[in-house]
């Protein structure tokens, strides 16, 4: 019994005793409190925004575009990995160009976007499908290639159409992979999002945060950053559990 | 083969760039920016802003890999702290990178440091992850031989459990090294005044947009490489 109280509040002990030694370190003024505020003025600063209600249109404009990218760059990847695994000659030709492009930091793609599509959402959500793409396209390539072979009797038996054939057979199978494709994805959007709305200026937390930067307002970072980690916390919670249920069968 | 696709590609660019479809302000045409590529190449700068860039990955990558192996180890020799750290990594580990690019600018002003200390903190976390599981992988007689031998929890750290969780830390490192170029380049994009990223910052701002593409083009090219040479490696699980 006391080993599992113990092992149920060692791991709040811990975090407890981190946020009380930043407290002392900016108490003691370590590093100079222009930069690094205390906790308890960085989630009274949290407190503020949420109070005052300022946290919630650039948080919404933030959340939009990422959701709006990612859910684009699924759409695309899913459809597009379907038809590539499908067709021996489009993956000899395509799959090349896709393992190119795989490493490009999507950010990369931030300034020619704004020369094509200025300072715009258009753009940042365009940026950010094409930094999201590339996991959901290569795990469905894969997922759709990799169908077991007694499968691949199975539906040659029934007379299955390749239509029939990849909704009941290939979709399925290759689920598990596009599943791993899109979480990484959604925090690659988050990150490809944040990075954008810096750059662009267009309302959003990142925003916030870097006008707070060049004002000094080091609570006002802290403040961000406590928000964009309860994020990224969420995305990979939801994700997860979605997951797991969507997953059931398995 | 695999060539045919980008060419086709590039063709249909420079077509579409002739009639007009493609606006020139914003798409340039591939004959432009290959040609301010090769300029950019020669006169040196391109060459000097990839080693800017490739310098604050590197710094990055070794700051991540001493705090994360020691971190690591630590966790991973200790199952108790490892278990009282989890929910604290939990916390820490899903903020984005780029949320510390202000506060990085605010303490380190624009330098390398500054992208260096962003890249840092993403590549913390895959290294650490890696060297805990690997270091309580490590068969426990080997633990045991240096507590009988009286060896202090240094050297059994140094000399017994690292070598023997080495080729799992590697693995981690090599996660990390991609991550450092993109999350270096990101921050170079959005802020820093140094490396490709700004280049291209720089480039959009000047309205130069065969210098904007011709950048990126080196960009993937250089990112294709590092990535190539890194699987290339001989690391295996």
């Amino acid at each position: 019994m006391t080993r599992r109280l113990a092992t149920l509040i060692a791991p709040v002990v811990f975090l407890l005793a981190l946020l009380y030694a930043w407290t002392l370190a900016a108490d003691a003024k370590l590093v100079n409190p222009l930069w690094f505020p205390g906790p308890e003025r960085s989630f009274a600063k949290l407190g503020e925004w949420i109070a005052t209600g300022a946290l919630w249109s650039p948080l919404a404009s933030t959340v939009w575009r990422m959701l709006a990218g990612w859910l684009a760059a699924c759409a695309v990847g899913i459809a597009l990995g379907a038809a590539i695994a499908s067709s021996p000659l489009a993956r000899r030709l395509l799959q090349p160009s896709a393992e190119f492009l795989r490493p490009l930091p999507a950010s990369a793609l931030l300034p020619p976007a704004i020369l094509v599509l200025g300072f715009s959402n258009a753009m940042i959500v365009s940026v950010v499908a094409f930094g999201c793409v590339w996991p959901v396209l290569l795990a469905a390539i894969h997922g759709f290639g990799a169908l077991d072979a007694r499968l691949v009797e199975v539906a040659r038996l029934l007379n299955f159409t390749p239509w029939q054939r990849a909704w009941k057979f290939q979709l399925p199978s290759a689920l598990p992979h596009i599943f791993a494709g899109m979480r990484v994805s959604i925090a690659i959007a988050l990150i490809v999002t944040v990075a954008s709305e810096m750059l662009s200026s267009q309302p959003g937390i990142g925003y916030l945060m870097l006008v707070a930067a060049r004002a000094f307002r080091s609570t006002d970072i802290f403040a961000g950053i406590i928000v964009l980690g309860a994020l990224g916390f969420l995305i990979n919670y939801g994700t997860q559990r979605l997951e797991g249920r969507l997953l059931r069968w398995r | 083969m695999g060539a045919a696709f980008p060419l086709a590609v590039l063709a249909l660019w420079e077509l579409l760039s002739r009639g007009g479809v493609l606006a020139e302000d914003g798409f340039s045409r591939p004959s432009r920016f290959f040609v301010a590529g090769a300029k950019a190449l020669a006169d040196g700068t391109l060459l000097a802003q990839t080693a800017q860039t490739f310098g604050a990955a590197a710094q990055a990558l070794v700051i991540a890999t001493v705090a994360g192996v020691t971190v690591g180890a630590i966790l991973g020799l200790f199952r108790p702290l490892e278990r009282a750290a989890q929910l604290t990594i939990d916390a820490l580990r899903p903020i984005p990178s780029v949320a510390l690019i202000p506060l990085s600018l605010l303490i380190f002003g624009f330098s390398r440091e500054m992208s260096a200390a962003v890249a840092a903190f993403a590549c913390f976390w895959p290294i650490l992850i890696v060297t805990t599981a690997a270091v309580r992988g490590v068969d426990p007689r080997l633990i045991e031989v240096g507590r009988l031998l009286a060896f202090p929890l240094p050297k059994i750290v140094l000399k017994l459990a690292l070598p023997a969780a080495l080729p799992g830390i590697l693995v981690g490192i090599r996660v990390a090294a991609g991550i450092a170029i993109v999350v270096t380049v990101t921050t170079e994009i959005v802020t820093n005044p140094r490396g490709l990223g700004y280049a291209m910052t720089m480039a959009a701002e000047s309205l130069q947009p065969d210098l904007v593409w011709a950048t990126l083009l080196w960009v993937g090219v250089v990112g294709w490489a590092a990535n190539w040479a890194l699987e290339k490696l001989p690391i295996r699980r």
